[in-house]
């Protein structure tokens, strides 16, 4: 499953061409763009490929490792055309049944379900992305305009650190913080001493407040971490553009919406697009720990159908569709997001 | 690259573009005031419930029922600790996770490194072609039940093996790392081999002691994604006690107790006292000091290791 520091990580990796957020100021982004011209193709010939053993032994066994564990369990996707069971052993001994798993999944009888299932998917990614990247964005702004060293230090280190704790402690934090005062449930409580409500909510079992609970408990856990490229953006902006602005007068606002915000823009995208391929496969843990029956409606999203649906109950045909349905779904957010970038002129990732 | 890296560019700036006859204004102390109190509010909410669940877990379990329980135990005990560690699978969860945390660290940094080597080497024939089959799988996941019956089908079910295997090459800490490499200057590795050294050679003794930050953060990263991860266990060692991980311990308990909370809308089952060898603890109290003994191992080496991720984030996006 993909763990969300992957969304950071990705980012920081300089896929080719390197996303340009951190590397510098306009002028040697321009350059960027028009430098790098395609090295000439080498041909690839016998002597070569002599030459290079060493290489390639280092290399051809590590690339047979991945496709064997990536690429070849595609061939698990022939339980998606199957009546699946698994007492019959392996699935070359099955009953071909065509596309009617889709079918079912799609419009029959679990249709209604896995459409609901679909919806907390996407609806639980956005509000979590959307919330979580403009949290970033504020939160390094503010971080930004802290001039005392030592202090930006400390409240750094602090809010990172939820992003090195598990989703299951981060969870079961979650959980009691949002349980009856008589449990510890200190939001409950704050909530009550100041009036906000007259009883405690019972937070987990009022299936409205899931999506929610949901992007604000991630938000905590990678607000921080998400800030850091964003703060390192904003550092490689050309220093001369606030002097410049300044010298016209423009005060501590003007100079983050008109330099700061655009200055990010490249970084905002890239990890826009970066993210979009994963809309279907993020907020995996949450739900799946904190979602119970009584929320499920508003809880379960792809990967915990697959999970407990399909894996545990057994119906690995489902979960099989459900899982080639998100991939496809992937690839195809992926490519367009890089193509809607690649039409805006802005930074792409591939 | 330090941390300071990442600094310095402000530092340096940062006089340029603060005018020296900036004074403390009106606004500027207003903003001031409200943004430090505003930092400061934001990172005692980061740090509460973790401070809460210690405070939780250090206290008598059957008083820590009734609640209000801040930052300090109210009825201080180390009687939880006591009962988990005289679990025997916690205790052997613990070390499970350290074994291999330790075993994926050194496989995973050994053969990524590698492979980021040969994909480092501009004149790689293979380059373009193999980088591909693995960026690619950053998005293609052939899914859980397909991944589950490859692992199957290997024989690696309720085997130590299914941990590090399928593991040994993270393809976002090959970019990193190619990238890395990349950066280190040409004329180094061909000195290398007009001195006769060989690729192995090369990479070994030349390349990978230069690496040696980029290393250190990629392998904090696979440590902290290996202590934290819970599915490997579900999925292919649940059958193995011995087998089984802190976090998958933790995360059957948390299951539990929230099955608990739900079914009967609120969570009196933590008034129902638990217990092994005469001690008796609660379940919110159990599962308090089970996530620190969790957490603890991360939050332990969080201060020797936060100034080397930052750096080592920038690493593969500065010198792209």
């Amino acid at each position: 499953m993909t763990d969300t520091t992957v969304t950071t990580l990705v980012a920081a990796t300089g896929l080719e061409p390197a996303p340009e957020p951190v590397s510098g100021s306009r002028a040697p982004r321009r350059r960027a763009r028009t430098r790098a011209p395609k090295e000439p193709r080498r041909k690839i010939t016998w002597d070569r490929i002599k030459a290079q053993r060493v290489l390639l032994l280092m290399a051809v066994p590590l690339l047979m490792y991945q496709i064997l564990f990536k690429y070849v369990p595609v061939y698990g996707w022939a339980i998606a055309f199957q009546d699946y069971k698994p007492g019959r052993g392996s699935i070359w001994n099955q009953e071909w049944v065509g596309f009617e798993n889709f079918v079912d999944l799609f419009t029959g009888v679990n249709g209604e379900r896995f459409r609901r299932v679909v919806i907390n998917t996407v609806g639980q990614s956005v509000l979590t992305l959307v919330v979580g990247t403009l949290g970033a964005i504020v939160l390094a702004l503010l971080l930004n305009e802290v001039k005392n060293a030592p202090f930006k230090r400390v409240m750094q280190n602090i809010t990172y650190m939820p992003h090195f704790l598990s989703w299951v402690i981060v969870a079961s934090l979650a959980s009691v913080a949002l349980s009856l005062p008589s449990s510890g449930g200190f939001i409950n409580q704050a909530l009550l001493s100041v009036g906000l409500v007259q009883e405690p909510v019972l937070f987990l079992t009022e299936p409205n407040h899931f999506w929610g609970i949901v992007a604000g408990t991630s938000l905590w856990k990678e607000l921080g971490w998400n800030t850091i490229l964003y703060l390192a953006a904003i550092t490689a902006i050309d220093p001369s553009l606030y002097e410049a602005a300044e010298v016209d007068g423009a005060g501590r606002y003007r100079k983050m919406f008109h330099i700061t915000l655009p200055g990010i823009r490249p970084t905002i995208v890239v990890l826009l697009i970066i993210n979009a391929g994963w809309i279907l496969s993020t907020n995996f843990e949450l739900p799946y720990f904190l979602g119970n029956g009584l929320i499920s409606e508003r809880a379960e999203t792809i990967d915990v159908f697959v999970l407990r649906y399909g894996y545990q109950l057994g119906n690995y045909d489902l979960a099989v569709v459900a899982g080639i349905f998100k991939t496809l779904v992937a690839i195809i957010l992926v490519g367009s997001a890089n193509w809607a970038a690649k039409r805006l002129n802005q930074e792409t990732l591939v | 690259m330090s941390s300071t890296t990442a600094a310095k560019p402000l530092a340096r700036h940062a006089p340029r573009s603060r005018s020296p006859r900036r004074r403390w204004t009106a606004e500027r102390v207003i903003f001031t005031t409200l943004n430090t109190t505003f930092l400061v509010a934001l990172a005692t909410l980061m740090i509460y419930p973790l401070l809460n669940t210690l405070a939780i877990s250090l206290n008598d379990g059957m008083d820590a029922v009734r609640g209000g329980i801040g930052i300090w135990p109210r009825v201080f005990s180390l009687k939880n600790y006591e009962v988990v560690l005289n679990m025997n699978t916690i205790y052997q969860a613990f070390f499970m996770s350290v074994l291999k945390t330790v075993v994926v660290v050194v496989t995973n940094l050994f053969f990524t490194s590698m492979l980021a080597y040969a994909l480092s080497r501009k004149e790689f024939i293979f380059r373009r072609p193999i980088t591909l089959v693995f960026v690619l799988t950053l998005y293609f996941d052939a899914g859980l039940i397909p991944n589950y019956l490859l692992i199957k089908d290997l024989g690696m079910l309720n085997s130590f093996q299914a941990y590090w295997v399928p593991v040994i090459i993270s393809a976002f800490n090959l970019i990193i790392l190619r990238t890395y490499m990349k950066s280190i200057p040409e004329e180094i590795t061909e000195s290398a081999r007009v001195d006769g050294a060989g690729e192995f050679r090369t990479w070994w003794q030349i390349i990978m002691p230069l690496c040696k930050p980029a290393l250190a953060v990629v392998g904090l990263f696979v440590a902290v994604g290996s202590w934290n991860a819970w599915l490997d266990t579900l999925l292919y060692n649940s059958g193995d006690q011995a087998l089984s991980t802190l976090q998958y311990e933790l995360q059957k308990l948390l299951a539990s107790s929230m099955n608990a909370g739900a079914n009967s809308a609120n969570v009196a089952g933590n008034a129902a006292s638990v217990g092994s060898g005469g001690q008796l603890t609660t379940p919110i109290a159990l599962r308090s000091a089970i996530t620190m003994v969790a957490a603890v191992p991360i939050l332990l080496v969080y201060p020797f290791l936060q100034k080397h991720f930052v750096s080592g984030l920038m690493i593969g996006s500065v010198k792209g």
